[in-house]
């Protein structure tokens, strides 16, 4: 016997599929605005691993030459990204959500717990609600980081009339370092979300989409 | 089929269709809007809003918001040299002077004496180039604001400023309030010498609260305007204003 058990709000699965066409504009935009000066790499003094980004990449993507564009788009897009993530954040207020999503003191044990039971070192996952320990600390620093994303995109775009923000990052380049990490590192959480939704299964992507679960009851009657 | 697995169905089908719906409207939306007539090399609506972001910067816009300053110290060895559209060799620097036009008037010659004869500032700000890049330089020169004070006592209240290089190849437009912004100089010193050539000697803008599009070297002429003048940058797809 089987039920239908109420997983994600309407409100959440809305703002997170908006999200996700809208952030990834803003990385394109940003990749054409980051062309125009390259600098960023893995290395130190005169040894660099890994350059951001190979000439390859960015002729396979047609990035050169596209800096206005980049602007331009990504100043346009910024209004609909911050104002579809700051509905996000309110409503996980509002709602009461955000129980579900921020750790608790028990989160960090159980995201060890977690990651054991994943690489199959462990047999039992620890119990959970909504989500795990693992998923609560990478949910909510993804807030965390489109936060700082923003907050160091200002510092970048008005360096100026926000001097105070730009020096209290550390200055306009320390702010476009911080912005263009802060992106690697969502880039980074996009593919461990994907494999682990890919890892999960039909249940669980189509909560994201319909909104509920089926689950078994325990009932052994048909 | 037990009626809890129908009910599921029916709300999959439901969502599925629904969220297949919204991807063809976001995909329609955006095929939309890249296809719009363009206005300086950009889709209409994209312009509009970033017009938009222009007066929401436009607001917030102070004299009192100054741009970062450094120490001397900090003033990097070489300041590179970027941009040379208007800087032809066919360049007179002993025939120079600079052309003034304001509304209903004689139009003004200034000779670079004229504009020494200000008072002084001198500032070590910061160099934004638009591609990302910055670099520290010290410069000096008279503020905007007082050039057109004692030249252009007319147009303390003027919309627009326009600047040209003298064979009129780049051109700046300006909102006023950032050209008469108290760190605007009209530039003639570099790092304590008289200002290179090729950083657009004899007269160039200093202009912290824009990307350095906007600090014209070699200035020809300056015209107040009450409508928005064309920008050579602008014209190439970029945001008029600039602003940082």
């Amino acid at each position: 016997m089987k039920r239908l058990e109420e997983k994600h709000p309407l409100a959440i699965r809305w703002l997170h599929w908006i999200n996700f066409p809208l952030l990834f504009l803003m990385m394109w935009s940003g990749l054409l605005v980051y062309w125009a000066n390259d600098v960023y790499r893995v290395g130190w003094h005169e040894t660099t691993l890994f350059a951001f980004f190979p000439e390859g990449f960015y002729k396979a993507l047609n990035v050169p030459q596209r800096l206005a564009e980049g602007m331009s788009l990504h100043f346009f897009f910024m209004w609909l990204f911050v104002l579809n993530g700051a509905a996000y954040v309110l409503y996980l207020a509002i709602s009461g959500e955000w129980r579900h999503l921020l750790p608790d003191r028990n989160s960090i044990r159980d995201a060890g717990l977690v990651m054991l039971h994943d690489l199959h070192l462990r047999k039992t996952a620890p119990p959970q609600g909504l989500y795990n320990g693992a998923q609560r600390i990478a949910y909510t620093s993804v807030i965390v980081m489109a936060i700082g994303n923003v907050v160091t995109g200002l510092a970048i775009y008005k360096p100026a009339q926000l001097g105070w923000l730009a020096t209290l990052l550390g200055g306009y380049q320390m702010a476009r370092w911080e912005h263009f990490w802060l992106m690697i590192a969502l880039v980074g959480f996009f593919f461990v979300h994907i494999a682990q939704v890919l890892r999960a299964g039909w249940d669980n992507f189509r909560s994201m989409v319909a909104g509920y679960s089926l689950v078994e009851t325990g009932d052994r009657n048909e | 089929m037990n009626s809890v697995e129908r009910q599921a169905t029916i709300r999959s089908r439901r969502a599925f269709l629904t969220m297949g719906a919204g991807a063809v409207a976001a995909y329609g939306g955006w095929t939309w809007l890249r296809s719009r007539p363009q206005e300086g090399g950009v889709p209409w609506p994209i312009r509009n809003v970033l017009r938009v972001n222009e007066k929401v910067a436009g607001a917030y816009l102070s004299d009192g918001h100054l741009a970062p300053t450094f120490n001397e110290e900090q003033v990097n060895s070489e300041l590179r040299v970027n941009g040379d559209v208007g800087m032809g060799d066919d360049f007179d620097p002993k025939a120079w002077h600079l052309n003034v036009q304001i509304p209903q008037a004689e139009p003004l010659q200034i000779t670079l004496d004229q504009i020494r004869a200000l008072p002084k500032f001198e500032q070590t700000t910061q160099l934004n180039c638009i591609e990302g890049w910055t670099a520290i330089a010290h410069w000096g020169g008279a503020r905007f604001s007082d050039f057109t004070a004692k030249f252009a006592p007319s147009e303390s209240n003027a919309t627009y400023v326009s600047m040209q290089t003298p064979d009129k190849k780049y051109f700046v437009g300006l909102d006023a309030a950032s050209a008469l912004h108290p760190q605007t100089l009209l530039c003639y010193e570099l790092n304590g010498e008289m200002l290179p050539y090729e950083h657009g000697a004899p007269l160039r803008l200093v202009i912290p609260v824009k990307y350095g599009v906007k600090k014209i070297k070699r200035i020809g002429t300056i015209k107040y305007l009450q409508d928005r003048p064309e920008d050579y940058w602008a014209n190439e797809g970029y945001d008029w204003f600039a602003g940082l």
